[in-house]
């Protein structure tokens, strides 16, 4: 956390340099457009923290409606009763596991697929990048089974090792490529000043490759923390260890039954308020951790 | 001076091969075979059945059916995304025309683009729920709109006419923000004396849009289709929470269809792996295609 705030510091300057020079004349066809997306893009999310203080007569009576006072219960039932803080904490431990997992294992075979010539290294290559081909529901059966006789279903280490897996081919195609800009000089002379291969690795070309490790990082961690389709198949069985997706799915069918809207948008608004306060703090990092894959 | 680096090839290249070729490579090959079995159950034998599946698979009205929903998505949300997002990123980043300066961007365009993307860290599944809501026939945001004006508003997601282009509509809102930064950031790289000179010729701004700055994003653009093209193919999880595919098979997708066969209604794993094959398959032409079809001569500007 630190390193990303050092980095976000001196980032915002340089970047609105040329903005600020001239604003030009405003143009009210382009803003009123501009203006409407961010709207419609806004105003769902709003409604949903809006709603979320509202009781169920007020919810069903007048969807347009502000609450008549800050109902800070209904995201204690939500969180308490819909169980949203137990589904918190659950992925909170799956990602934290998987990410520290996806990271060590990334960074390490990118790095002997950046640095070291070996037999069949192209090979090796190929075959895990060529992961990024396949869609995820063509494994689902399969996958599943391999689970359960390793005995993972139903398990957080399961969880944790799959989606390591299934996010290892874009994370080694990413750091191999960002491995390979780090200057080859600085490797020889530790090389030649006795330094061993692994310690060059942890002391040297791991510190040298943060920003490639701080992009990869933000953008396993969203796809983790955001993963649905995995759980859903692997996580099937044992409601308490649900991550926090599969129970807003859950939240949003029994809410149905039960008819406990104002439930429903509070664990919605608990679901979404950090991801999007640590997005505001971290935009700039964000925003290019995520596009920097495509612009590769 | 080499010596000794086969210990760290071995160390760093193993466990992760390891991981990979048993959670992930072998289910990929597994599911190629199991997709030529009758496979049915959990505990009921796999025999083989050579391509069987596959042709029931093509007799198979419900799948047509998801793959004509995938069809329409693939035509349609790539192109709106697209045209959107060239469109919004041309706004912010050069929209404030006039100046000395003579390209800029708007005023606020820091705010537009923090705004922008907010549905792009937000977990599909909260997108889903929210605008399930937002649809919902009695107490969403929609409806409630449309009473005050006096109009009865249809049931939306609960409407076989119009359910499956509000899945649509839901797969754009969410994909245009990001294509608005990623746009943003290759236009950003454009050198702006080209700009400076287009404008002394006096070109429009729709002229400069198409003659130069999309010609110059091409790489770009090319990327976005690829990717939006795959996601076209997929919208599993916003069909599944919002509408369940309903009504009637209306807004059915191929994911979906393949999720429900093997884990939901059903256990038939050999036919829904024939379905997981003709995905791969699909994804993988359309990818190629794709890129096919988009291929231009690299611009480089030095």
């Amino acid at each position: 956390m630190t390193a990303l705030q050092e980095r976000a510091a001196p980032a915002p300057p340089a970047a609105e340099k040329p903005l600020r020079r001239e604003w030009g004349v405003a143009n009210v066809f382009s803003h009123g457009f501009l203006a409407l997306w961010a709207l419609l893009t806004t105003f769902p999310l709003l409604w949903v923290l809006i709603s979320s203080f509202k009781n169920d007569t007020e919810i069903l009576s007048d969807p347009w409606g502000l609450p008549g006072a800050l109902r800070f219960d209904n995201w204690a039932r939500a969180w308490t009763e819909a169980h949203i803080g137990q589904y918190f904490f659950n992925s909170a431990v799956v990602v934290t596991g998987s990410l520290t997992l996806t990271m060590l294992f990334g960074a390490t075979a990118a790095y002997v697929f950046a640095r070291y010539e070996f037999r069949f290294r192209q090979v090796f290559y190929y075959l895990f990048v060529g992961g990024m081909m396949f869609p995820v529901f063509l494994a689902l059966v399969p996958l599943f089974f391999v689970v359960r006789n390793a005995g993972l279903l139903n398990t957080w280490p399961g969880l944790m090792i799959v989606y390591a897996g299934y996010s290892l081919p874009f994370t080694v195609f990413f750091l191999t490529a960002f491995f390979r800009t780090l200057p080859e000089s600085v490797a020889e002379a530790a090389l030649l000043d006795g330094c061993g291969h692994f310690r060059l690795f942890f002391r040297v070309m791991l510190p040298m490759a943060r920003p490639g490790l701080i992009s990869i990082g933000i953008f396993n961690f969203l796809s983790h923390w955001n993963q649905f389709i995995l759980p859903q198949v692997l996580m099937q069985g044992d409601e308490s260890k649900q991550v926090l997706a599969q129970g807003l799915a859950t939240l949003a069918v029994s809410q149905g039954y039960e008819g406990d809207y104002s439930g429903l948008f509070a664990g919605l608004t608990i679901a979404m308020l950090p991801v999007l306060a640590v997005y505001i703090l971290f935009q700039r990092q964000i925003q290019s951790g995520l596009t920097a894959g495509q612009l590769k | 001076m080499r010596h000794g680096k086969y210990p760290l090839i071995v160390a760093f290249l193993v466990p992760p091969l390891l991981l990979y070729g048993v959670f992930v490579l072998s289910p990929y090959v597994q599911a190629f075979q199991i997709s030529t079995t009758d496979w049915g159950g959990y505990t009921a034998d796999a025999n083989y059945v050579g391509f069987d599946n596959f042709t029931r698979l093509f007799r198979d009205d419900y799948v047509w059916n998801a793959i004509q929903n995938n069809a329409i998505l693939l035509a349609v949300v790539p192109l709106v995304t697209i045209a959107l997002g060239l469109f919004f990123a041309t706004m912010l980043n050069m929209g404030g025309r006039g100046g000395k300066a003579g390209v800029t961007g708007v005023r606020g365009t820091a705010a537009y683009r923090l705004v922008y993307f907010f549905p792009q860290v937000l977990s599909v599944v909260i997108i889903a729920v929210v605008w399930r809501e937002v649809y919902h026939p009695n107490n969403g945001l929609l409806n409630g709109l449309l009473k005050p004006l006096g109009i009865d508003g249809p049931t939306w997601l609960g409407d076989p006419r119009y359910a499956f282009w509000c899945v649509l509509a839901v797969m754009v809102w969410s994909n245009v923000g990001f294509y608005v930064v990623l746009f943003g950031a290759a236009m950003q790289a454009i050198p702006r004396d080209i700009y400076e000179a287009v404008l002394l010729d006096g070109a429009s701004r729709f002229v400069t849009l198409v003659r130069i700055t999309i010609p110059l994003l091409w790489d770009t653009v090319q990327v976005a289709w690829i990717y939006l093209a795959i996601a076209a193919l997929d919208g599993f999880i916003l069909v599944q929470l919002m509408t369940d595919g309903g009504p009637n098979h209306s807004s059915d997708v191929i994911g979906l269809r393949m999720y429900n066969t093997a884990f939901a209604s059903d256990t038939r794993f050999g036919y829904a792996s024939a379905i997981g094959v003709v995905m791969f398959f699909l994804t993988l032409s359309v990818a190629v295609l794709a890129l096919r079809a988009s291929k231009r001569d690299r611009i480089e500007y030095s």
